[in-house]
């Protein structure tokens, strides 16, 4: 069974993490994972930077620019993550855009995320039915699963379709919103989990966008399977003075 | 219309196009999909369209022979004069017609980018005539050099925001006017102000810029007889002007199509926004296209004096016609469309903007014969490049 499938099964209420590969330095990737793992998240989804980040708020964007001054591609990347399955057990899932992954060459990187031991990746602007037209197959063929994205405006029609062809888990982007932007849950987005509950879809679902805190994650587990924070992680990762220290504890603080 | 180089029914241009969007987007792109082109052949649109651009453009705008250009490179040259709309550019053929569509449908608030602020002045001047909220994003760089055209939106009632991660150019002030239209989908309407984008934006902007094609046709007919000229040239940013001045030539292969792009200090300099000379096959802003990329997939920032053609990447359909041939792509540097401006100002008395100047290059460039005719399109007046002509022309 993959380690995706096996999470879900395992545990509840998973948290996970997103922040950008390279970043703040180019060789901390690894060892924030490591930290990760040993602080409790459960999950890490690994940012590839990329020059225009739309979906991506300041804190995000700032992280990706820095990361590629420091040097950070996809090649840097999967170099990095050469021997990481010999260092975390956790899954861990690629986030990027698909002009730096088209350019590597979707099979190419299918494969290698096979190699290092990636289990999903997350490419918020290729279109869906590209996917299943094109490149399903090459992905399933290396087992490595795509994620997609669903906001309060997706139709319950869609929401079905892409459960049906998606084996990891659904990503509830909790409001309209890029990356860090906040705001309290209201009326209007309880009504969408609450849509997507009934809807009882075969994958489960973490929510993400404008999570931060103990608060903010312990809510949002009501709804979902567990939640995702980005932004405030990336947040704490560009401030830091002792890394290791402050990631354990942040990671502590948000599971209570 | 063309379907070998028109947009199909999966929103491609040959291999180029498509809506490579976030979710976030997905239902905005959708419902436009579904909805414009029958509020744009609707009777009730086109009669308030068409009365707009008589009426507040002043289109049509004039086929004018260009007797001492003529005279100097032994041809016949003929301008579009997009120049004399109003709002100083073809910019606003676009805004007028993608106001009505929003206002079809229901949309209280308008967003643009914009980078020479032809087309931030154009949109802010829609929803001032429509009664409707706008704010234009654009690069922190441009509003420094194109102040008048920022002082004309913030008098027009537009908020303008400034963008400043890139190089503070058009490129970056598409990137945030798409995150606020995904942080505000229901009442916002993006007006894009190129042939760029999702499908259906190029399509639909191509489709608003083909009076120029149209009048070409039928004033070339009154003064020649022959509604075909031998070429038509325009200059390419992200290419609506030039997909405009295309349209209705299209499938008449014997008019050449001649599409001129900003190669800034030169296509090798590093400094220059010649895509399809340098671009390779990736996304950029939603769409399937030649961009300028590193061999990561990271988009190279771009450059050229003529904000409006400082973009990185090219409309979709633009690339289709570089892959089949059907149009001829050549270059201008700044100086030699710098050395053009003075040129028509001085044997026409027409200042141009810095970014129609480009296109005139091709009268340099290309081999004309006396008899063949050569229309250009003048896409925009030279006002808001003042400053860059008053420096570089020591006026
Ligand atoms: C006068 C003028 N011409 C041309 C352009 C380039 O745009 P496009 O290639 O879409 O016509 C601009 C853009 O700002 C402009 O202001």
């Amino acid at each position: 069974m993959n380690r995706i499938k096996q999470l879900f099964q395992d545990k509840k209420d998973i948290l996970s993490i997103y922040y950008t590969a390279g970043y703040p330095k180019l060789d901390d990737t690894v060892p924030i994972l490591e930290t990760l793992e040993s602080a409790g998240a459960d999950l890490v989804e690994l940012g590839i930077p990329f020059s225009d980040p739309l979906a991506d708020g300041p804190t995000i964007q700032k992280s990706g620019e820095t990361a590629l001054k420091n040097g950070m591609s996809l090649k840097v990347l999967f170099e990095q993550l050469a021997d990481v399955r010999n260092k975390v057990k956790m899954p861990i899932i690629l986030m990027g855009y698909i002009n730096t992954v088209y350019r590597y060459g979707i099979e190419a990187f299918a494969k290698k995320c096979n190699e290092v031991g990636v289990d999903g990746v997350i490419l918020p602007d290729l279109p869906f039915q590209e996917y299943l037209d094109e490149y399903k197959e090459t992905f399933e063929k290396y087992g490595v699963s795509n994620i997609f994205l669903i906001t309060p405006q997706t139709p319950d029609s869609r929401i079905k379709l892409i459960d049906e062809n998606t084996n990891g888990f659904i990503y509830m982007v909790s409001s309209a919103a890029v990356t860090g932007a906040k705001k309290g849950l209201s009326d209007q987005q309880l009504a969408y989990f609450d849509r997507v509950n009934k809807l009882n879809l075969s994958n489960p679902a973490l929510i993400g966008f404008g999570i931060s805190d103990n608060e903010s994650f312990k809510q949002t587990c009501k709804y979902a399977d567990g939640a995702i924070i980005g932004s405030a992680f990336v947040k704490l990762l560009g401030n830091a003075k002792d890394i290791k220290g402050e990631v354990k504890s942040f990671i502590q603080e948000v599971k209570g | 219309m063309s379907s070998k180089y028109n947009v199909d029914k999966k929103g491609m241009y040959g291999r180029f196009g498509g809506a490579y969007i976030p979710e976030m987007l997905q239902p905005n792109i959708d419902n436009l999909k579904k909805v414009y082109l029958d509020i744009i052949n609707s009777e009730k649109f086109q009669k308030e369209y068409v009365q707009l651009l008589k009426d507040y453009v002043g289109r049509p705008s004039p086929l004018y022979y260009a007797k001492r250009l003529s005279e100097k490179y032994g041809t016949n040259v003929y301008l579009k004069r997009e120049d004399l709309n109003h709002t100083g550019a073809h910019k606003i053929n676009n805004t007028l017609g993608q106001i009505l569509l929003a206002k079809e449908m229901g949309k209280e608030r308008i967003i643009a980018e914009t980078g020479a602020g032809q087309h931030g002045v154009a949109t802010a001047t829609a929803c001032a005539l429509m009664g409707l909220k706008c704010v234009v994003y654009m690069g922190a760089l441009d509003i420094e050099r194109q102040a008048p055209n920022v002082a004309r939106m913030k008098m027009l009632g537009a908020e303008v925001v400034a963008a400043q991660s890139g190089n503070q150019t058009l490129k970056d002030a598409t990137n945030e006017a798409l995150r606020d239209w995904i942080c505000n989908p229901e009442d916002t309407f993006y007006i894009i102000g190129s042939v760029v984008g999702p499908d259906p934006y190029p399509d639909m902007v191509a489709r608003f810029q083909s009076i120029i094609s149209q009048e070409i046709k039928e004033q070339l007919k009154e003064k020649t007889g022959s509604e075909f000229p031998d070429y038509v040239v325009a200059c390419v940013g992200g290419g609506s002007n030039a997909s405009g001045s295309f349209y209705h030539f299209l499938d008449d292969e014997q008019v050449k199509l001649v599409a001129v792009e900003a190669s800034g200090l030169g296509v090798d300099s590093g400094e220059t926004a010649a895509t399809i000379a340098l671009g390779g096959v990736g996304i950029i802003h939603g769409s399937k296209t030649f961009l300028m990329q590193d061999d990561d997939g990271q988009i190279i920032e771009p450059y050229s004096i003529s904000a409006g053609l400082d973009y990185p990447g090219i409309g979709p359909q633009h690339a289709h016609l570089k892959d089949t041939n059907r149009a001829i792509f050549i270059d201008a540097t700044d100086q030699e469309a710098l050395d053009c401006a003075i040129e028509i100002t001085r044997l026409e008395g027409i200042i141009p903007a810095m970014e129609s100047a480009h296109a005139f290059v091709a009268l340099k460039k290309m081999a004309f014969k006396k008899e063949e005719s050569v229309v250009i399109t003048l896409s925009g007046r030279g006002d808001k490049d003042m400053s860059t002509y008053m420096d570089r022309f020591k006026l």
